[in-house]
């Protein structure tokens, strides 16, 4: 999520200026002169930036796991901070430089410490983050496992009293065993 | 004046509510009518307390009175009418506020709605009621008072934060949320009614439970869905889900409370699961405590966190209360909520029902565990770590997949006992059709295991359920010789529950399908034009800068730029991406444009503009099919209502004789097993409900 | 109604529960600790753009300095903005400080950090100049490599080279003359003899990350 503070980049003398933005309202494209005709608007196409997709890919996925230290918990990945966007760009030149993708976590939670990393890294007391659902999925579904083979066992197991316990429904705080009868 | 009245209707409203409950406790122990009838009148004047309170806070606001201290912190002469009215909810104090008249009206609707109903279950639960009411009126008179007086009064204020003044979804998402979110402290009061009044065995309790936690559940969904889209419009950063904690705090009560909605009916069948049903629905309540807690203490950085101040330990300290109480009373009577458990067979609805539990259950605990894990690693460890997106996504992913599968799989089980032969006809179409899917997912180049398997489990439950209204209908034109659409409009009729649980479903599915295919499929460029330039983005479609344009307005200044879609060439739409200058701010506030159509949107933001306004950079995202996850939210909510709607008489007949109901009496609902072999449906096509 | 079972229920699920949120709201999420107390202080080279006015203090404008030419004196590195509030409150005890410790070898530098010289010019001029030099740094690396999260953030680096403090927010002014004796005293430092924890401290005014 961006913060508003992340946008700083707009200075105090662009406000000036875009007084003249506002005087001027619109600011029209020129339109290109042809030679004895009518003007007619030439858009100029620009290349499709360089797209080197196995880095963009690699740069992404770093991005990813950093966050921005100027927002409220974004990667630089999807922050438009300006500080973020220069945290890519390092991450990039460092993937170039033929660092692996670890390395260059490890160089910024060095510089920023563990904070700097979006999940913590699996190691020592972190591992019960990424473990206890685990235990806990595990656990239920064996609880649920043993309920369910509990729940049904044939019909002749059950004491034949509970055939009455159709009847008055016993006091309050008596406890009930497992086929209902008192 | 304004100011007056309305700090003291609250303080009235704190001594009604302690009168009440004081008045309340002593009728029900005493057994004496009147004064639990007297009681129940303060709720009902509570309630037009705060109406009249917020009203004199909507008035203050919208006549820019300066000297009531909430209009001073968000009021603003320059801001329109509209946003003006909805920054009620913008701070901390106002949303408290709000947050009361919410409470009150319930109650009061709890009230009225129940006057006739004999026994103690209403009157307790509307002693509950007033003491989380007295919580916020305490609040509101003390560390959230918005009526304190402002001096010197100033002659104009800061006016919203900009971010909550951008768009329209402002106006929807709060209350949808606080309709929602305090909506489920009445099942809650139920609960813990039903615990005082010992009435937690009687069915009534827990149809009217069941009631009230799918309204305020429709309302919730809503809610989150729409904070979904308000992010995404607003932010500019082209997502709706950063796993922040404010958003998991909306997010963990839904969870618990879809849980529930699905075990209620276990419970209801079968008798079984009541302890693990209390324990669901106080778990809801408490974790939308927890989540406002952890949102307004300050002790998680959030991007929705209200000021911090001296409020987080009165909701610790509530918390805390809460949690004592409502342990203390579902563990002391955790013996009488046991039930005698029975199921017919492990291959049944039922059985998926548990398990849709566990894996619901098992998504709140990642995301409490996620979101309070930096504080256990800074008190175990004295380490501060961050638990973000990627850990919530690689932790939930499998979890949302396995529940896709189950929708899937539930409503094509019947009740009680699923033979082979009916196991086979059940999965084979969907089966196939997953499959297909598949097939096409790899074939067509994806490699994301996530994003395979989440469409292929998402057509498979989608196969399941549209399967259900047609093989329903069909039956239905057979049996009644009806033609198609009337036999789908009585089919459902006939049976809303049901019908509007799969319509739920399929809402779900949307959802799903809508943000996987934006996550697996988005595409993004940006790229710095000058006015006439192009940008190709993919395939045949590029973006064109037409020009810059300036404007001056009360609270703000906006520049926007003039954008021109192409598709080979030829414009097809414009957006106009902008940059909002609040007055009152130094940093501007994006405002994206977003292009919608069904197969997904084109999404433009203005991300920086030379001071000539000669170039713009531009970063276009391309995400197919969000809007699927605005309509499936809406499909979900249709849903509910369908599932709530009340049945006529006629059709409540039809639909109990094929029944297995439990008795209405106080027995409980004690399952026979030698009943239940009797009333085992051998494979028939229409299952009992 | 089973007191016992209620007893011990509650407080083995509610004690732990309640007792972290108490705790939680000891902490205060947003002071995060620092890693660089203690080790060695990146090293940069950045240009300056303003001399500063101290005659033993400036620096040519568009020389560079480098900070392990400084190795064997005491380094103030202050990281400021002109868009910052709580710079302009910390930048007169920062002035005082550099003039009063000067002639002690001590060496005081401010680094720009995501701004525009000409901004910062202005402001240093409307600050009324300062006795010690701007540097800029294009890109943040320079900010990157302290382990920046906003301004003012202040780093004092020992004579050895070491980090010995960080300051979150404006500086103390005891507090820095404090630090700096304490340096100043101790010629050469064994790790362990010296609390490098870093301090944060009370940001005066609100904070602002960039």
């Amino acid at each position: 999520m961006t913060s508003r503070r992340d946008n700083k980049r707009m200075r105090s003398t662009q406000r000036l200026v875009m007084a003249l933005v506002v005087v001027a309202c619109v600011i029209p494209a020129p339109p290109a002169q042809q030679p004895g005709g009518a003007p007619v608007a030439q858009s100029v196409v620009i290349p499709a930036p360089g797209v080197d997709s196995v880095l963009d890919a690699r740069v992404k996925g770093v991005a990813s796991h950093l966050r921005c230290p100027v927002c409220q918990g974004e990667s630089i990945q999807d922050s438009p901070a300006e500080l973020a966007a220069q945290m890519k760009t390092l991450v990039r030149e460092q993937l170039v430089a033929g660092r692996s993708e670890q390395q260059v976590l490890d160089y910024f939670v060095e510089k920023y410490g563990q904070w700097i990393l979006l999940a913590p890294k699996a190691e020592g007391f972190n591992l019960l983050v990424y473990w206890l659902p685990v235990v806990f999925l595990c656990l239920g579904a064996g609880i649920i496992w043993i309920a369910v083979k509990r729940w049904t066992r044939p019909a002749s197991e059950i004491p034949a009293m509970a055939v009455d316990a159709v009847g008055p429904k016993p006091p309050a705080n008596t406890p009930l065993n497992d086929a209902g009868a008192v | 004046m304004t100011r007056i009245l309305g700090i003291t209707t609250i303080w009235i409203a704190l001594g009604m509510a302690a009168l009440g409950i004081v008045v309340g406790v002593l009728g029900l122990l005493r057994k004496r009518q009147e004064l639990v009838a007297a009681a129940l009148q303060t709720v009902y004047i509570n309630f037009v307390l705060l109406t009249v309170s917020m009203a004199a806070m909507i008035y203050g606001l919208v006549t820019h009175d300066f000297s009531i201290g909430y209009v001073a912190q968000v009021g603003s002469r320059s801001t329109p009418l509209f946003y003006t009215v909805i920054s009620l909810w913008g701070a901390l104090e106002g949303s408290i506020l709000f947050w009361g008249w919410v409470l009150a009206m319930y109650s009061a609707v709890v009230v009225y709605a129940n006057r006739k109903r004999e026994g103690g279950l209403i009157p307790w639960s509307a002693v509950v009621l007033l003491c989380i009411g007295s919580f916020f009126y305490i609040l509101l008179v003390g560390p959230a008072n918005p009526w304190h007086l402002v001096t010197p009064v100033l002659a104009d204020g800061p006016g919203p934060n900009p971010l909550l003044q951008n768009h329209i979804l402002m106006a929807v998402h709060p209350p949808l949320l606080y309709l929602g979110y305090v909506g489920m402290t009445v099942p809650f009061a139920f609960a813990i009614g039903a615990l005082l009044s010992h009435e937690i065995h009687s069915d009534d309790w827990i149809k009217l439970t069941r009631r009230w936690t799918l309204s305020a559940w429709a309302f919730l969904s809503l809610a989150i869905v729409a904070g979904m889209w308000w992010s995404y419009e607003v932010l500019g950063w082209g997502g709706y889900w950063a796993w922040d904690p404010v958003e998991n705090a909306s997010f963990m009560p839904w969870l618990t409370a879809t849980a529930f909605l699905h075990s209620v009916m276990v419970q209801e069948r079968r008798g079984m699961l009541k302890l693990w049903n209390v324990n669901l629905i106080v778990s809801t309540f408490l974790l939308t405590i927890l989540g406002t807690f952890l949102t307004r203490s300050g002790i998680i950085s959030s991007v929705h966190a209200f000021t911090t101040g001296t409020i987080g330990y009165y909701f610790l300290a509530f918390i805390a209360l809460c949690v004592v109480v409502s342990l203390v009373l579902v563990a002391g009577n955790s013996e009488e909520l046991r039930s005698e458990g029975r199921l017919d067979a492990a291959a049944s609805r039922e059985t998926v029902f548990l398990f849709n539990n566990l894996f619901l259950t098992g998504f709140t605990f990642v995301v409490v565990l996620g979101t309070l894990f930096p504080l256990v690693a800074e008190a175990f460890k004295g380490v501060k770590v961050t638990v973000g997106a990627p850990f919530f996504n690689k932790m939930t992913l499998p979890i949302c997949v396995s529940l896709l599968f189950l929708m899937g799989v539930g409503p094509s089980l019947p009740w009680k006992v699923a033979t082979r032969e009916q196991l086979r006809r059940a999965f084979l179409l969907p089966g196939g059709v997953a499959l297909l899917v598949a097939v096409t997912c790899v074939v067509s180049g994806m490699r994301d295991a996530y994003g395979i398997s989440a469409f292929t489990f998402a057509s498979f439950a989608l196969v399941c359920n549209v399967r259900e209204y047609v093989s329903g209908a069909m039956a239905r034109t057979r049996a009644h010789g009806e033609v198609f659409p009337v036999a789908l409009v009585r089919l459902v009729a006939g049976n809303r529950r049901r019908y509007g649980g799969y319509l739920a479903h399929i809402g779900i599915i949307l959802v799903a399908v809508g943000i996987t295919a934006s996550s697996s499929f988005r595409f993004e460029r940006e790229a710095t034009l000058a006015p006439g330039q192009v940008m190709p983005v993919k395939g045949d479609l590029s973006v064109r800068l037409k020009s810059m344009w300036g404007k001056e307005e009360p609270q703000r200044q906006v520049v926007g730029a003039d954008v021109e879609l192409l598709r080979n060439g030829v414009v097809i739409g414009t957006l106009d991406p902008r940059m909002n200058f609040y007055r009152s701010q130094d940093t501007p506030v994006p405002t994206p444009a977003v292009r919608s159509r069904p197969a997904g949107d084109v999404y433009i933001n203005l991300m920086a503009f030379t001071e000539n306004g000669q170039s713009a950079t531009l970063r276009v995202i391309l995400e197919p099919f969000v809007p699927w996850i605005w309509f499936g939210a809406v499909v979900v909510a249709l849903g509910a209502v369908v599932s709530a709607w009340p049945s006529s008489r006629r059709s409540m007949r039809r639909v109990n004789a094929s029944a297995h109901v439990p008795s209405a009496s106080g027995a409980g609902g004690y399952s026979i097993p030698g009943a239940a072999v009797s009333l085992q449906a051998s494979a028939s096509p229409t299952k009992s409900s | 109604m089973n007191w016992k079972r209620s007893f011990l229920t509650t407080a083995a699920v509610g004690g732990p529960l309640i007792a972290l949120l108490a705790y939680g709201m000891t902490r205060d999420p947003r002071d995060i600790p620092s890693p660089l107390p203690g080790r060695e202080a990146p090293t940069f080279a950045r240009a300056a753009f303003v001399t500063g006015d101290h005659s033993a203090l400036r620096v040519p404008v568009g020389d560079t300095v480098r900070l392990h030419d400084l190795r064997g004196r005491v380094v103030v590195v202050n990281f400021w903005a002109s868009w910052c509030l709580a710079c302009r409150g910390e930048h007169s005890a920062l002035s005082e400080t550099a003039r009063a410790y000067a002639d002690k070898g001590v060496r005081f530098f401010g680094m720009l950090y995501n701004d525009s010289e000409a901004n910062g010019r202005d402001w240093i001029a409307e600050m009324g100049g300062q006795p010690y030099p701007a540097l800029s740094d294009p890109g943040a690396r320079a900010a990157i490599a302290y382990g920046l999260y906003g301004v003012p953030e202040s780093f004092v680096i020992g004579a050895d080279g070491r980090v010995a403090y960080k300051f979150i927010g404006a500086v103390n002014e005891p507090q820095l003359h404090q630090l700096i004796d304490s340096l100043l005293a101790v010629p050469t430092t064994t790790p362990g003899t010296r609390d490098t924890r870093s301090i944060p401290v009370e940001r005066s005014g609100a904070p602002v990350p960039p």
